[in-house]
């Protein structure tokens, strides 16, 4: 059988919606990756240790683990417990704790390499522990962190493609329908292949803009 | 929790955990030499070289790694290409790691201090010896911790090659899960074991590095 890439135009509807559904689970666990990570960050940092142990080794747990495996446990595990979501809600979730749990590691680093002096002087002048870290530190740590946190938003992109096996009909499960209809895998594995290239570039130039202002304002 | 079952069940993971390090050490090899010669095509004088080069790093670290194996495994066929299970996803996933490590390596030789270079060249070393004698016996050093990270996020990947079969952790903790609906038990057999070898390999890197900080 040889290459007929003819066929794929006829199925730019369906690949088109499952980028559709790509760009939105990449959103949608962004965002929970973004102010997870924030919050799991203060947790490692401030919290009490009794909040902080289990937090610990919850993300020893995620960053010690496949993010395949973790999504199997969140769709197939939770309905075990009596939580049964539907496989959009398990992706985001599972992508975005996943995430929020790499952010958290960088946001730390970041937020332990804000000068001291910031926030003693924040202290004298009447600000209270939470508003310190809130108004001053968190800021100025959040800035320093966007470049790299910008690489685990293409990486969370990439790995979206991991939610088509709970069946999330992204991308990649698009291409694969459009295959069990035509038998064409090598073509419209390829399409899938050049669009997330695309949503890739795209993101790539968002974020290369969004340092590029970030370094303006400073 | 039910430990009775994951009693039982257990021998299996330790097979499946035994391919899991197969496929590990196999892409670690291959992502090595990928991203050996990546680095030297980066850096090569040749520019057409140099296109090639980073036209493989931006198309391998811009897609998803899942998608690669897909085309090998299930489009490989389509153009003459057959290959088992796991000849494919070794194959798909140290190429791209290759692409990782390129970046990686490429990154430790140019942070070696130009002086180097210049200074080997004016005492008459040519380009090559000055590249194995001088550059990269220092950046051999500094790529350690790097590489160390790409080698974790490798083994983790290899979970990705459970969608086409092959009978590693994930695949084996899924087709488990299948078979007794017990997911916490199989997930936490899988991920101990998953962290066993990504604890000892860590260990591994460690140690090297350590080692080469003192020299």
């Amino acid at each position: 059988m040889g290459l007929d890439f003819t066929v794929v135009p006829d199925y730019f509807g369906v690949l088109l919606l499952g980028m559709g559904w790509t760009v939105a689970i990449t959103i949608g666990a962004g965002l929970l990756s973004f102010f997870g990570g924030i919050v799991f960050a203060v947790i490692a940092l401030y919290g009490h240790w009794v909040i902080r142990l289990p937090f610990r080794l919850f993300a020893w747990l995620f960053m010690g683990t496949p993010l395949l495996l973790q999504l199997f446990l969140i769709y197939f595990g939770l309905i075990e417990i009596g939580i049964d979501l539907p496989a959009f809600i398990a992706g985001v979730i599972g992508l975005g704790l996943h995430f929020a749990v790499y952010n958290s590691e960088l946001i730390q680093a970041s937020i332990l390499s804000v000068d001291k002096g910031q926030y003693e002087g924040a202290r004298t002048l009447g600000l209270s522990r939470g508003q310190t870290l809130r108004r001053i530190v968190i800021p100025q740590a959040v800035r320093a962190v966007i470049p790299p946190m910008g690489n685990n938003m293409i990486a969370l992109l990439k790995d979206s493609a991991l939610v088509s096996v709970i069946g999330v009909a992204e991308l990649t499960l698009a291409a694969q329908q459009a295959i069990s209809r035509t038998y064409r895998p090598f073509e419209f594995y390829i399409a899938a292949a050049a669009c997330y290239y695309v949503i890739n570039l795209c993101l790539e130039a968002g974020l290369r803009r969004l340092e590029r202002r970030i370094a303006a304002s400073r | 929790m039910d430990f009775d079952l994951m009693l039982r069940v257990y021998p299996f993971f330790i097979e499946a955990a035994y391919v899991t390090v197969q496929l590990s050490v196999l892409t670690c090899i291959l992502g090595l030499a990928c991203g050996t010669l990546g680095a030297m095509a980066r850096l090569s004088r040749l520019a057409p070289v140099r296109w090639v080069a980073a036209t493989y790093v931006s198309l391998f670290r811009g897609t998803p790694a899942l998608i690669q194996i897909f085309i090998l495994y299930f489009g490989g066929p389509q153009i003459g290409i057959n290959l088992d299970s796991f000849t494919a996803g070794t194959i798909a996933l140290g190429v791209n790691i290759g692409a990782y490590m390129t970046e990686t390596i490429r990154g430790a030789i140019i942070s070696v201090d130009k002086g180097q270079t210049e200074a080997s060249r004016t005492l008459g070393m040519s380009r090559a010896q000055t590249m194995r004698k001088v550059i990269l016996p220092q950046a051999a050093r500094m790529m350690i911790r790097p590489l160390g990270v790409n080698i974790n996020a490798l083994i983790k990947g290899t979970a990705l090659v459970a969608p086409i079969s092959v009978i590693e952790l994930t695949y084996t903790a899924q087709r488990f899960i299948g078979s007794t609906y017990k997911p916490f038990e199989m997930f936490l057999l899988a991920g101990i074991l998953y962290m066993i070898i990504i604890y000892a390999v860590g260990m591994g890197i460690k140690w090297l590095d350590r080692r080469a900080q003192i020299v």
